[in-house]
């Protein structure tokens, strides 16, 4: 079973602030973090491999600094780590990034399951594991909460606003992953070693997975984002207080106030 | 000259400090108030090699550098002291002798079962009457054919009694005196003459186990003489706590820095005649000496640790590390308890836990006048 995980480093938004004079997100200082939805995939492409045998590869496009995430995916337990970094993939919108992916992944082959996150907490699109899927030609399913492999197919529980659907593919197929998939848990001391002192990040170019130069990059790149905005901070609630019949009173007539409730 | 710690050490602080803040940190304020011993947490660390990290990868162990081990002491000692000391008699004390100086079987027979937190271990020097004195040693183990036979008691002894494995120090010759101690390792779930006293009852550090241990006619093989030879005793005493020192001035500035976090937080919350705290001049003062102290201590301990790793001496260095580590403990959570005012005495507040736990620190391992005493002896050559 070979299983390949793509992977996103992305600012950890917890710890992102505003400035408040030009409503810009500060990055400076910010650290990053693998995204997480990506980490659950991670570890359940681990999980699948513990169990049935194989290798588990990952892959992530981004600057050198990304080094780092594929690292701590080594130290959790994959055996292989490729970093996509090229100053000719910059700018890629999802379509233009899912290009290159599937160029990597192709260039890889020899694979049996894809497994992504389902969206990025940077960009939240949720769309380069549906645009791979497509760009190889291969079955997807999103949103899988639970994974379980037999001969030559794979069963998905995927997850629904209310219940989930149990789907089945034959693989090699792609899959998203939700945070309700697994634990996520911590890298081992010896896990932690061996990434960095025994396994390789092997750093490919656009060139070397020969995806079409004009799919890539921010001028090949369809969507392009014309404004960012941060909506304002909720105000402060109001508590009100007193006996409960003032604070019914009270309550009532600001939200008559609000037009919220009509006059009886 | 260069204080950035490498791309492995940043993966271990940043692995160490998630696991102490959700698996370790949240437990602590019951492990010191029910005097819950910290097993799950032994356990979770073991899972993550942690308890293996002094032991050398070809049994089992992580064998990490002692920076990374100062920095996962520092760490956990943040989060929880009663884990912090569990795992340092078991991952600094029990280990070192063993890993140092143990024959090839002794390494063989207990270190892949320490490395996995299979077994705890403890280090038993102090009796009733040798503790700074070490070479007061009462215990004796008296060669008879292929064993030896053991009588005395140990007293105050981490993880006594919980360990698997104990290393005893004894006295094989009493008129050779410090040389004449030997040390010995044996498993006190599987040995006869072997039986727990007291279990003692302290100030701080209370989900940990403190426990004397009684030897009556107690036959060990001769094959559990730690290094083979007898009378090599003082000299393993001695490295085992110039190593465990780094491991107690760490656990210093991580009770400081738990408490330190505290405070940076409450100043930015609470409101005195109208204000918040942290607008006082005389509090941001507190603070500013406090955030200096913990600096200079953890600097101090990793110095000594760089020294360590690069073969060199570091018998001051570590000794310099406990002792300023332990008192910025004291210090730091002293006045820790003075910026909570009357929040920091209670029991609601962690505040008064820190300053119990960091007391401790300037006795164990030996106690800030032994550290002087070190010192000194380094500074004017007299060897010690």
């Amino acid at each position: 079973m070979n299983i390949i995980v793509c992977i996103k480093q992305v600012p950890d938004t917890n710890e992102v602030k505003i400035d408040q004079k030009t409503g810009t997100l500060i990055r400076e200082g910010v650290p990053t973090i693998m995204n997480p939805d990506d980490k659950h995939a991670l570890i359940e492409a681990i999980k699948i491999k513990n169990k049935h045998k194989g290798k588990v590869t990952v892959i992530s496009m981004g600057p050198p600094q990304a080094e780092e995430a594929l690292r701590e995916s080594l130290a959790f337990g994959a055996d292989e780590a490729i970093l996509l970094c090229d100053r000719a993939f910059a700018g890629s919108d999802t379509w233009a990034t899912a290009n290159a992916i599937g160029a990597a992944i192709k260039h890889i082959g020899n694979y049996d399951l894809l497994l992504f996150g389902r969206q990025a907490i940077d960009g939240d699109t949720a769309q380069v594991g549906p645009q791979v899927a497509e760009f190889l030609s291969l079955p997807q399913i999103t949103y899988a909460q639970k994974i379980e492999l037999g001969e030559g197919k794979v069963k998905v529980e995927r997850q629904m606003e209310e219940g989930y659907e149990v789907i089945e593919a034959a693989l090699p197929c792609l899959i998203t992953c939700v945070s309700e998939i697994n634990e996520i848990g911590y890298p081992s001391l010896h896990g932690i070693k061996e990434a960095y002192r025994e396994k390789e990040v092997r750093v490919l170019s656009a060139e070397e997975i020969e995806v079409d130069k004009y799919k890539i990059g921010l001028l090949s790149s369809p969507t392009s984002v014309k404004k960012s905005f941060t909506p304002p901070a909720k105000g402060q609630g109001q508590i009100l207080k007193g006996s409960t019949k003032e604070v019914v009173e009270k309550l009532v007539s600001i939200l008559k106030e609000k037009e919220i409730i009509g006059a009886f | 000259m260069n204080f950035d710690f490498t791309p492995e050490q940043l993966a271990i602080k940043k692995m160490i400090t998630q696991f102490v803040d959700s698996e370790i940190k949240p437990y602590a304020a019951d492990a010191d108030q029910k005097e819950i011993f910290p097993a799950e947490q032994i356990k979770k660390l073991a899972r993550l090699g942690v308890m293996g990290m002094s032991i050398p990868k070809k049994y089992g162990g992580a064998e990490l550098d002692n920076i990374s081990q100062a920095i996962i002491m520092e760490e956990v000692s943040r989060g929880c002291n009663a884990t912090a000391v569990t795992m340092g008699a078991h991952a600094s004390l029990t280990c070192h002798p063993i890993v140092n100086f143990g024959t090839e079987d002794q390494k063989k027979r207990f270190l892949p079962k320490l490395a996995s937190g299979e077994y705890l271990g403890a280090f038993a020097l102090t009796e009733p009457n040798a503790g700074s004195d070490a070479v007061n040693v009462q215990t004796t183990a008296i060669r008879d054919g292929d064993k030896y036979i053991v009588n005395g008691n140990k007293i105050f002894i981490t993880n006594g009694g919980k360990a698997d494995l104990i290393c005893i120090v004894t006295t094989t010759d009493k008129s050779k005196k410090h040389n004449g101690l030997s040390i010995f390792a044996f498993e006190p779930k599987k040995t006869e003459g072997f039986s727990l006293g007291k279990k003692e009852d302290k100030l701080g550090l209370r989900g940990s186990n403190t426990q004397e241990l009684v030897f009556r006619d107690m036959r060990l093989p001769k094959d559990n003489l730690i290094g083979g030879v007898e009378g090599e005793g003082f000299k393993i005493a001695m490295s085992v706590f110039n190593s465990g020192r780094i491991g107690i001035g760490m656990q210093g500035v991580g009770i400081a820095q738990a408490a330190f976090d505290e405070c940076l937080k409450y100043v930015q919350e609470r409101e005195q005649f109208g204000r918040k705290l942290h607008k006082f001049q005389a509090l941001q003062f507190m603070l500013a000496d406090m955030a200096t102290k913990i600096e200079a201590a953890r600097l101090l301990c990793y110095k000594a640790a760089d020294i360590k790793d690069k073969g060199k001496r570091y018998v001051k260095a570590a000794a310099m590390a406990k002792l300023y580590g332990s008192d910025v403990a004291m210090e730091v959570t002293r006045a820790a308890i003075q910026i909570h005012g009357g929040y920091g005495y209670m029991k609601d507040y962690p505040l008064e836990r820190f300053y119990r736990d960091a007391k401790i620190t300037e006795i164990y391992e030996g106690t800030s006048e032994i550290q002087r005493l070190v010192i000194a002896a380094e500074l004017l050559g007299r060897g010690f």
